[in-house]
This record gives structure tokens, C-alpha cells and sequence, in this order.
């Protein structure tokens, strides 16, 4: 044997490991995005910059500030926080004042990710923790979606009035509501890159848009309509909820059962919130809520691995 | 076990694509290595009690002469693969870091060889016979497991067998050992699986082939063209399609989980070069000496494959190779999955090494972990369909119940999970290490409960006494 040994790298297997890493997964997710916020700026005009530049530097500062003053690992690097940030400037209104997108930005780092741990720890999903938490707060600032020369209703409240909308101009974007959810089409270019990278896959959105559909269509009171289910799907939230919001991994279950279940609560609660509630919007709420669901998802979704024999019955008993 | 359709694959499992540097020595003819330096004999190269040496130290041994019988059923003979000298029986270093008791040759090399008893044709041996000749040649799987392969052709009921499946899946990346072992000696494989087959009357013979390796599979399927119970299949290339449990249900579409055998499924599986083994045993009566192995990687100036006596340096394949161009950071034995990282080069060449890998640098050292974000990529690639993010949790917190409720046990530990997490968690080594404290624990109960309940039983004979 050597008299000195040149001991060399030991560790257990495997010794190769994929490209993918965490921030990797959260910048595509904000190309993702792009589409959508893009089209915001357009449509809404300069303001909305600020209010976007806003929400992502404070998000980020407020993650830095936390961990600076309890002396944790930075992780303002694995870009969580700023997509935590755009995904709550997209839920805002064209006109918000700036501050509010501070306090947004604190109540989603803050108060619904670091203090419960962290990445991965957060309980609900930050974005939309925040902008419940924003809505309740300042509702007169939350549901003005009046920007430059036009005010009134968003779509989906006017459908819910018994007007007449325009599906076209929903489904590209021309019509009003908060930055990152008008335009269905640069939502759904955005949706099918992530699918593409198989950040995302279809099973969420998929069984959620299915499940809302068919609710709608019972008790919708308007039956199986083309114009309605269009307006519906088009209409507020759903589609950026659907694809970016109930697709995020840490609040949502693991499983492919137990994303089945979640995609048909959410479609069950965005139904109800939607046909029974005053308001006309109800993704946010049955996103945070059924959030709040996936630990009970998880246990219920029943596990069997590969092989699996039912134990038989009686066998234990002698 | 009723299904008898064919998969062609399984679902989980990792694609790793690019990484799978098979080209590196795919197209190398396998070169044969003679061993200039001592040969080491680990007495445990297989799965179950060590052999026990029948030579003593100044001892004089030919090529194929028994020198360590094996110590119980399960267990395996192990023969010396070069003339010469026994020069100590003690313990030596083995690839996977343990020191175990071996017996060491000197090489005189004159490779003189004993005779072997005459060869009798197929037609003539019994299924006895067969038996008789693996157990003799010390044969075990030589895919990676090392299970004595006469246990595996002993099942309970032998006319329940419906299958014998040749493991040539080679899903592993970098691996090319089989490849070779296909392209250059098919008529031994082939003859390998007659000898199998003729084992069990009602079996069919099925070559099982990665379709990443389409030259293999044309040339098997026109060696096989006129052998009625022999089939080439061509599954789907995922790792790890290799997998004992995996290659049946791809095969059968038959799924069994870790309390059952593959002959519970109706299926013997045997590796490529463990029938290239059989063959050489049963008809011409040689033992297991021999066995292909890739050396690979690109911190190895000339990677090959070579042709390789066991008991061999793993340096001397180094030098066969070219050498080193840089300093590896690690070396591999085995695949990069499933492989064991060695910290010293001194090791031998055992009936289970497949490849001897040298990486300039070691990914699995540099992967800083981060958190979970449940993204479920472990979830989609597990082959066992199990949850590897929840259990390594629980193997952190040493969490026997949830651990086993989530079928921890049925992990097969083939890397997949820490291949594509995301985070870069250690969940594979997570789950390995807790899987043997809790085998060990299922023990430890099952072992106290038969004391008490023994304890119980002699008090009662004793109460009755009085």
C-alpha cells in the first residue's frame, strides 16, 4: 500500500445528477410570465412598470432584510422571491398606489413564506395569500380597475350583472382587470412553455377547468352555453390561477391522485364562490383555501407502490 | 398472475439522455487483459455466506482450480483464474469499502489450466446436471446483485415457471459491457438461455434489449429466427429498465414488490453475462472466471472494454486503458447510478464489477442542497411509484412508522429520485441508509419477540413442573 494514500472523493450514488436546479425552475416561470406582464405594460400603460418594479425590488428586499436580521443563508439567489413579487404585481389593479404594493410585498415574504420556514414551507401560496390579505385590507383600492379613460365594471361582473360582454376582446386581453390576467392568450403562451419544459404538466389545470366548467354548466343557471363558459374561462383570475397559482409545487399536493383532488376542490370552490358569492371573482379564495387542503389531500389520496397486493382480508384475525 | 401482455416498459423511471456517454467506448472490441500483478479473492463476492478457503498459504493453484467452496446453499464457489501461489489468506480492501477476507495468488504467469471434465452435449444433460454445473462454477448474477444464480434456477415449482428473461436491458449510463458481450459472442448468450430453458418445459425465453442498442437487437432477433421459444424484445430506453422487478413487468406486464421473487411472477431473470457464464458451465464444464468489464469516463485516456480474469487489479485496467489524462476526482466502480465510489484504487476485480468509471469531477460532491419545493419530479421518476421526497424526510427524523407506511422498504435504491431533484437532496442515500436501520429494526423486534414468547414457554414448563 502507498505510504501516503491519495484518498479520493467518496460519495453515495447516483454520481450524476440532472441539469434542473431551483432557481432554474423559478426563471422560466418568469420568462413564463413575461407574456402576460408584457402585455399588461401595453395595455395599461407606464404606470404599471412602477407598480411591477415596486412589488419585485421590495419582495426581494424584504426576503434579503429577514434573513439578513436572523442571521439565515441569503436565498434572495434562487429567484422564489422575485417571481413571489411579479405574481403579485400581475394580481393587482393598473391603478394601485405604490404603497400598497409594499405592504403586499411584506405580507407575501413575511408574514405567509419566512415565517413559516421559508422556501418550501410557505402553507398557502405567497402571491395570493397577499393579495386576500390586500383585498380584505383595502377593498376600495383592490377593486378599482379604473385606468385612463375608462371605469365601470370588469366582465366577469358585468356577466354576473346579466350584460352583454364581448368574448373576443377577453380572450386577447382588451378589457379590464388586474395587470397579469386580462389577456388569456398571453397567459396561455406562457402555460404552454412551461409545459413544454415540464415545469408544469396539465393535470392541475386540467381537472380544475373541467371541474368549473361542469359546475358552472348545473348551476350556473344559464345551461350549457358556449358564450357563458367562454366568458367564465376568460373572464378574472382563472386562467392565470389555473396555469401559474394552483400549479405552484410547494402548495400543492405531490401526488398525481392528490393533484387530481386539488384540481377538482378548486374547480368545486372557484364554482360556488363564483354562482353563490356577492362578488364575481373567486379564484384567489379557492386557490389559498384548498391550499390549505392539500396536508388532508395528501393523507387521503390513498399511496401504492409498484407490486402492491391488498392485504387480504381477515388475515391478520385468527 | 394472470397477465401475460407485454409493456415494453414501466412507468417512473429518468431519461438521462445526453449523460448517457455510451458512445464513449460502445464501439471498442472487447481486448482480453492478462494480470501481471497478484490476484486478490474476496471469499464474499456474492450474496449470502462467505465461502470458505480450501487452500492454504505456499499452496500451488492452476487456472480453474476450486479454491474457496461455497459456505452454505446460498453461497457460491469461487476458483483461482491464474497459475501459481497462494501468498496469504487475510483481509483486503473490496470495491465497496469493506475489508474482507481474501485469498491472495501470485501469478507465475504460465497459466497453466487443470482439465476440466469432458464436455457432453445439451441433449444429454440432466436438469440435475444443469443445476449442479452453475452451483459448481460458482456462477451469481454478475449484473450487480451477486445472487447465487443455482438458487435462482431452484424455484419451488419449476413447471410454474413461464418465462426466463435475459437481462441485457444494460440501462445504466456509460455501461457498454453487454453491449459487447452481444455483438461479439451472441451464440453464447443465446446458448446461455437454451441451457435455462431447458430447466423449465413450459417457459419461453425472452431476450430483453434497451431500444438504444438496435444493431443488438437485429442481430439476436436473425440468430433467433429458428428457435421456437426464444424472442427478442425491444423495450423502451429508461433507466432503470434493468431493474429485476421492472424488466418482468415490462416483459409480462407481472408487477411484484419486495416480499416476492421473480419466480412468484412465473419468471427466472438472468443477466447477459451470467448466461454467457452458464453456457461455458453447463457444456463445457468451466467455471466463472471471467467477466467484461467497461472502464470509462472522461478522466480515462483510452476507455475500453476489456475482457477481465477476476481477482484482477482495478489499477492494472487503469494502465490497459491509457491511464489517467487528469487526476479523476472519483472512481466508480460500477455505473454512475448505482455505482460504489472508491477511496483507493487497490481493489480487485470481483464476479459483480461491470465497469470501472473515472470522473474528472464528481457532480454528487458539488450539488449543494437546497429545500424542498415538493415539485414532485422524485414522485414522477420513482419506479417503485413511491413518494422519495416525504420518506427521506422521514429518514431524517428517524421516523420508522410514516417511513413504512409510505413503503419505504420497497425502495430499490436506484438513484433516480437524487438524479433529478431539483434541490439537489441526498433523498437516494436518505432512503438507502434508513431502509437497512429499519430491516434491522424489523429484526431486532422479531428477534426479542422470539425470546419473550421463549421466555414465556419455559416459565410455563417450569410452572408445571412445580
Amino acid at each position: 500500500m502507498n505510504e501516503e494514500m491519495n484518498l479520493m472523493s467518496v460519495t453515495s450514488n447516483p454520481h450524476i445528477r440532472d441539469n434542473w436546479t431551483t432557481q432554474k425552475i423559478m426563471m422560466h416561470v418568469i420568462i413564463a410570465l413575461m407574456p402576460a406582464t408584457l402585455f399588461g405594460v401595453w395595455h395599461f400603460g407606464a404606470y404599471t412598470i412602477a407598480v411591477i418594479l415596486v412589488t419585485v425590488i421590495s419582495a426581494i428586499f424584504f426576503e434579503f432584510m429577514y434573513e439578513k436580521l436572523l442571521k439565515l443563508p441569503i436565498t434572495i439567489g434562487d429567484c422564489s422571491a422575485a417571481l413571489t413579487g411579479l405574481l403579485l404585481a400581475l394580481n393587482m389593479p393598473p391603478r394601485i398606489p405604490l404603497w400598497i404594493c409594499v405592504i403586499g410585498a411584506f405580507v407575501a415574504i413575511v408574514l405567509v413564506k419566512q415565517l413559516f420556514g421559508g422556501l418550501g414551507q410557505n402553507f398557502m401560496n405567497p402571491a395570493l395569500g397577499a393579495r386576500c390579505f390586500l383585498v380584505i385590507s383595502f377593498a376600495s383600492y383592490m377593486t378599482n380597475f379604473a385606468y385612463d379613460t375608462y371605469s365601470g365594471a370588469t366582465p366577469l361582473a358585468q356577466l354576473k350583472a346579466g350584460e352583454l360582454v364581448n368574448t373576443f376582446h377577453m380572450v386577447v386581453g382588451n378589457e379590464m382587470g388586474t395587470i397579469g390576467e386580462v389577456s388569456v392568450l398571453a397567459i396561455v403562451i406562457g402555460a404552454c412553455y412551461l409545459i413544454l419544459l415540464g415545469i408544469i404538466d396539465l393535470t392541475i389545470p386540467g381537472t380544475y377547468i373541467v371541474t368549473f366548467v361542469i359546475f358552472w354548466c348545473i348551476f350556473g343557471g344559464k345551461g350549457i352555453d358556449p358564450y357563458y363558459i367562454t366568458g367564465q374561462l376568460a373572464g378574472g383570475g382563472l386562467m392565470l390561477g389555473a396555469f401559474f397559482m394552483a400549479t405552484d409545487y410547494v402548495s400543492s399536493p405531490i401526488t398525481f391522485k392528490g393533484r387530481v383532488i386539488f384540481g377538482i376542490l378548486l374547480g368545486i370552490l372557484t364554482g360556488v364562490f363564483r354562482v353563490f358569492a356577492s362578488g364575481a371573482e373567486g379564484v384567489s379564495y379557492a386557490i389559498i383555501i384548498s391550499n390549505l387542503f392539500v396536508p388532508l389531500i395528501e393523507r387521503w389520496a390513498p399511496l401504492k407502490c409498484f407490486g402492491y397486493v391488498k392485504p387480504e382480508k381477515g388475515g391478520d384475525k385468527k | 398472475m394472470s397477465q401475460n401482455t407485454p409493456k415494453f416498459t414501466f412507468d417512473g423511471g429518468i431519461h438521462p439522455g445526453n449523460r448517457n456517454n455510451k458512445d464513449i467506448s460502445k464501439d471498442k472490441p472487447i481486448k482480453t487483459v492478462l494480470p501481471k500483478g497478484d490476484l486478490v479473492y474476496p471469499v464474499s463476492q456474492h450474496i449470502g455466506a462467505p465461502a470458505k478457503p480450501v487452500v492454504a498459504v505456499g499452496d500451488k493453484v492452476k487456472t480453474g482450480q476450486l479454491i474457496a467452496e461455497a459456505g452454505g446453499f446460498v453461497s457460491a464457489n469461487i476458483y483461482a483464474t491464474v497459475s501459481g501461489t497462494v501468498k496469504a489468506i487475510e483481509k483486503h480492501r473490496v470495491p465497496v469499502g469493506d475489508m474482507v477476507l481474501s485469498i491472495i495468488v501470485e501469478n507465475d504467469g504460465l497459466y497453466e489450466e487443470v482439465e476440466y471434465p469432458p464436455a457432453k452435449s445439451l441433449d444429454e444433460i440432466s436438469k440435475e446436471e444443469i443445476i449442479a454445473a452453475v452451483k459448481n462454477a460458482g456462477i451469481v448474477g454478475m449484473g450487480g446483485a451477486g445472487f447465487p444464480t443455482h438458487v435462482k434456477l431452484s424455484p419451488k415449482d419449476p413447471s410454474k415457471i413461464d418465462y426466463v428473461i435475459a437481462n441485457c436491458a444494460e440501462c445504466e449510463p456509460y455501461l457498454t459491457s453487454d453491449y459487447r458481450r452481444m455483438m461479439e459472442n451472441p451464440e453464447l448468450l443465446i446458448g446461455g438461455i437454451k441451457c435455462v430453458l431447458k430447466l423449465f418445459d413450459n417457459a419461453k425465453g425472452i431476450i430483453a434489449i434497451e431500444d438504444n442498442k438496435p444493431d443488438a437487437i437485429e442481430l439476436l432477433t436473425k440468430l433467433t429466427k429458428d428457435e421456437p421459444r426464444v424472442d427478442v424484445y425491444a423495450l423502451k430506453t429508461k433507466y432503470p429498465q434493468g431493474s429485476e422487478r421492472h424488466i418482468i413487468y415490462a416483459c409480462t406486464g407481472r408487477a411484484i414488490n419486495s416480499k416476492m421473487l421473480p419466480a412468484d411472477a412465473g419468471c427466472i431473470v438472468d443477466n447477459c453475462d451470467t448466461l454467457v457464464a452458464i453456457n461455458e458451465a453447463v457444456r463445457n464444464n468451466i467455471p466463472l472466471m471471467y467477466r467484461i468489464v467497461t472502464v470509462t469516463g472522461d478522466a480515462i485516456a483510452d476507455p475500453r472494454n476489456f475482457k477481465v480474469r477476476c481477482g484482477t487489479n482495478y489499477r492494472e485496467l487503469i494502465d490497459e486503458a491509457g491511464g489517467f489524462i487528469t487526476e479523476p476526482e472519483c472512481v466508480i466502480s460500477g455505473g454512475p447510478m448505482m455505482g460504489f465510489s472508491l477511496f483507493d484504487l487497490d481493489v480487485p476485480v470481483t464476479k459483480t464489477s461491470s465497469a470501472l468509471l473515472c470522473m474528472k469531477e464528481d457532480e454528487a460532491a458539488h450539488a449543494v442542497e437546497t429545500p424542498c419545493i415538493n415539485c414532485g419530479r422524485c414522485v414522477e421518476g420513482c419506479p417503485e411509484k413511491l413518494i422519495p421526497s416525504q420518506l427521506a424526510t422521514y429518514a431524517e427524523h428517524e421516523d420508522y412508522d410514516a417511513f413504512n407506511n409510505l413503503f419505504g422498504k420497497e425502495c430499490i435504491e436506484c438513484g433516480s429520485c437524487s438524479y433529478v431533484c431539483p434541490a439537489k437532496r441526498p433523498l437516494a442515500q436518505a432512503i438507502k441508509s434508513m431502509k437497512k436501520l429499519s430491516i434491522g429494526r424489523d429484526r431486532a423486534i422479531a428477534a426479542a419477540e422470539k425470546a419473550k414468547a421463549e421466555a414465556a414457554e419455559a416459565e410455563k414448563k417450569g410452572g408445571e413442573a412445580k
